[in-house]
């Protein structure tokens, strides 16, 4: 397994090498390192997606069995999106390679390969830009930074296209505001033009397409996995809960990532929300359609994504709820923030967000109609409407990972501290650069949490586990909390590659242990079944 | 698409060894695929393969952890219910590995 074949930390650490190599970039061929890139995507997904030429494919090896024009299918990919975006238009002509961006990007920092830098990440694609659409490029060629596209070079756009996460971090530092994600997001675009996705990205888009969420969970299977969260939070709270599916007439849809109702530690999280919903009586439905807030989609190509996010809208207006409340998911908020209305306009059919417990309307989901759960729970808990044992997170030392999407994509930084403050009694932020807006990506997101990456996704996790390791020190830090399913995936594997012992947390699973509920039994569990603080087996 | 030979047949696996056509799977491929990896399958194997396929074919998926984890306690006794027994059994995870030998495709998304 590819897993196994990754260096230890040790090794890996000493691997950084920030050493510029000998020749120019554009003389320095790229090189496909076993455990820095994802298997090639299967032509089965991308069949059912009728996406363009399906094939088996390798992107280890020489052919890519690309079509004849292939070419031409590539710039006229690039000629039509420079015209539709004028962000991408204006991402390829600006650019004075000032530098600011080149340090800032976790790809780099955890590997020093100076095409990880964003600066130089754009300029791949820039170089071909400049050789196609631009005079001074026709004319002068590579020493007007042009260059032509040949297979070597689709090779290397593909390379370094699956090796950002689009997370942003370098658009914060960039005084043009250069949003270098963009140029990744139509990099990834026009290799799907040949079909050169990644399978770990097409598999997931594909069962979405299908099946209303990645892991493909069919209606039964995703009923029987709450249900199974149910019996282990009546062993916990002694409080047996009935939550409802597809119920037509409910006031509100929740929807929340997959990840929650499948993987740990988000499953702890899935458990908050059903404990939460049930203690405040809350008229909620989950949907076993738009059982997923991800969307690989986006991964992919605008279309895709478009085609796969309206589910949700959809099935809210298929069961006539009034707004949709949705769960710790990443990605889904960027979209949600970013793309709905260009998308598909305001959800005019639903209404302005309003909390029927405290009254709160939210303003700010006006055009979305959608709300953030750790907005609806800090405005519950601000308003009084929970009662809290925060001691019983006593033993948890906690830190705060912002998530790329929900930070830099719509804003939410201080609404989870506040809640998260409210249940835990011990809160150490990492270092100033490296949270809210400046927060480093857990280093797997956009589809790059696959297992025969493993080694770039432990060199992208380094910046963030360095940050961890500081607070751990320092102060003691023992969990890290965050608000996205990538992230309690992937920070689970790279805090146990580089700060082992860290433990990661969501948000509600947090909320959960601290909710003290109307009839509970005493209880001396956590979500984990882990002894609470003080009930620990006396010898 | 690459192949493994097994009985003289040409079986059809991913890249990292699942193989594709869940009909193709059969005890004797498992002990094949585990003897790979230096493994020989012991009843305690068997128990959590066979559950695993069971709930395989009730619900189109591999099951959580989790649920692994509390069925394998019911069935091998309380003592037996915890990742770290699974883990000793399958070393390179009970939800990669053990999906391996029974046949099972690998979950993928936010996990």
């Amino acid at each position: 397994m590819a897993k196994d074949q990754t260096p230890k930390a040790d090794e890996l650490f000493s691997t950084i090498d920030y050493k510029a190599p000998e020749k120019s970039w554009m003389d320095t061929p790229v090189e496909f390192k076993p455990g820095t890139f994802c298997h090639g995507s299967r032509p089965k997904y991308l069949e059912l997606l009728h996406m363009p030429y399906p094939k088996e494919w390798k992107p280890g090896e020489e052919d890519w069995k690309l079509p004849e024009n292939w070419k031409e299918i590539f710039l006229d990919g690039m000629a039509e999106r420079l015209k539709k975006y004028r962000s991408f238009k204006l991402f390829m002509d600006i650019c004075v390679r000032c530098g600011a961006c080149a340090d800032k990007c976790h790809f780099y920092i955890g590997g020093g390969d100076p095409k990880n830098m964003p600066v130089l990440r754009a300029e791949l694609l820039r170089s071909v830009y400049r050789k196609y659409f631009t005079t001074s490029g026709k004319l002068f060629g590579k020493t007007a930074g042009a260059r032509e596209l040949t297979v070597d070079v689709l090779r290397e756009l593909w390379y370094y296209a699956y090796q950002c996460t689009e997370c942003r971090r370098c658009s914060v530092f960039c005084p043009y505001g250069i949003d270098t994600a963009e140029v990744t997001i139509i990099a990834r675009e026009l290799l799907n033009l040949l079909g050169l996705n990644t399978d770990w990205i097409a598999g997931p888009v594909s069962n979405c397409y299908m099946k209303g969420n990645h892991l493909g969970l069919e209606p039964h299977t995703f009923k029987s996995s709450i249900e199974f969260f149910l019996s282990d939070i009546e062993d916990i709270t002694g409080i047996k809960i009935e939550p409802t599916f597809n119920r037509k007439g409910a006031e509100i849809l929740f929807v929340t990532p997959s990840g929650d109702v499948f993987a740990d530690p988000g499953t702890y999280t899935a458990m908050g929300y059903l404990m939460l919903f049930h203690e405040l009586g809350l008229d909620y439905t989950w949907s076993t359609y738009a059982s997923e807030g991800g969307n690989f989609g986006f991964f992919t190509s605008n279309e895709t994504a478009k085609r796969l996010h309206y589910k949700i809208y959809a099935e809210a207006k298929r069961l006539g709820v009034k707004w949709i409340l949705g769960g710790e998911c990443g990605h889904m908020w960027r979209l949600i923030h970013q793309y709905l209305n260009t998308w598909h306009g305001p959800a005019d059919f639903l209404e302005v967000p309003k909390s029927p417990i405290t009254d709160t309307a939210f303003e700010n989901a006006r055009s979305t109609k959608m709300v953030h759960v750790a907005e609806f729970t800090a405005d519950l808990i601000r308003n009084g409407k929970l009662k809290l044992d925060p001691g019983r997170n006593d033993d948890i030392k906690l830190t705060w990972h912002d998530s790329c999407n929900t930070s830099r994509g719509m804003g939410i930084l201080e609404e989870p501290r506040y809640v998260a403050k409210s249940v835990c009694n011990h809160f150490y932020e990492m270092p100033e650069n490296t949270i809210k807006e400046y927060t480093f990506c857990c280093g797997s997101g956009t589809g790059l949490n696959a297992g025969e990456n493993m080694e770039l996704r432990m060199r992208g996790g380094f910046p963030r586990a360095n940050a961890v390791k500081f607070v751990r020190d320092v102060h003691g830090v023992n969990t890290l909390g965050n608000i996205c399913a990538i992230d309690r995936a992937a920070l689970t594997a790279s805090m146990d590659y580089w700060v082992p012992g860290i433990r990661v947390a969501g948000l509600h699973e947090l909320v959960a242990n601290a909710l003290v509920m109307k009839g509970e039994k005493e209880r001396t569990v956590n979500m984990r079944n882990e002894p609470l603080p003080g009930k620990e087996a006396k010898e | 698409m690459p192949t493994m030979d097994f009985q003289g047949k040409q079986i059809e696996v991913d890249d990292d060894g699942y193989i594709i056509n869940l009909d193709d799977w059969s005890k004797e491929l498992a002990v094949h695929i585990a003897g790979m990896d230096s493994i020989s399958l012991t009843d305690a194997h068997w128990e959590v393969i066979n559950f695993l396929r069971d709930y395989y074919k009730q619900y189109q998926i591999a099951p959580m952890k989790k649920i692994l984890v509390k069925e394998i306690g019911k069935a091998m006794g309380p003592e037996k219910g915890n990742t770290k027994y699974l883990y000793e059994l399958y070393p390179g995870g009970p939800a990669k590995q053990a999906c391996k030998y029974a046949g099972l495709p690998k979950p993928t998304g936010c996990v």
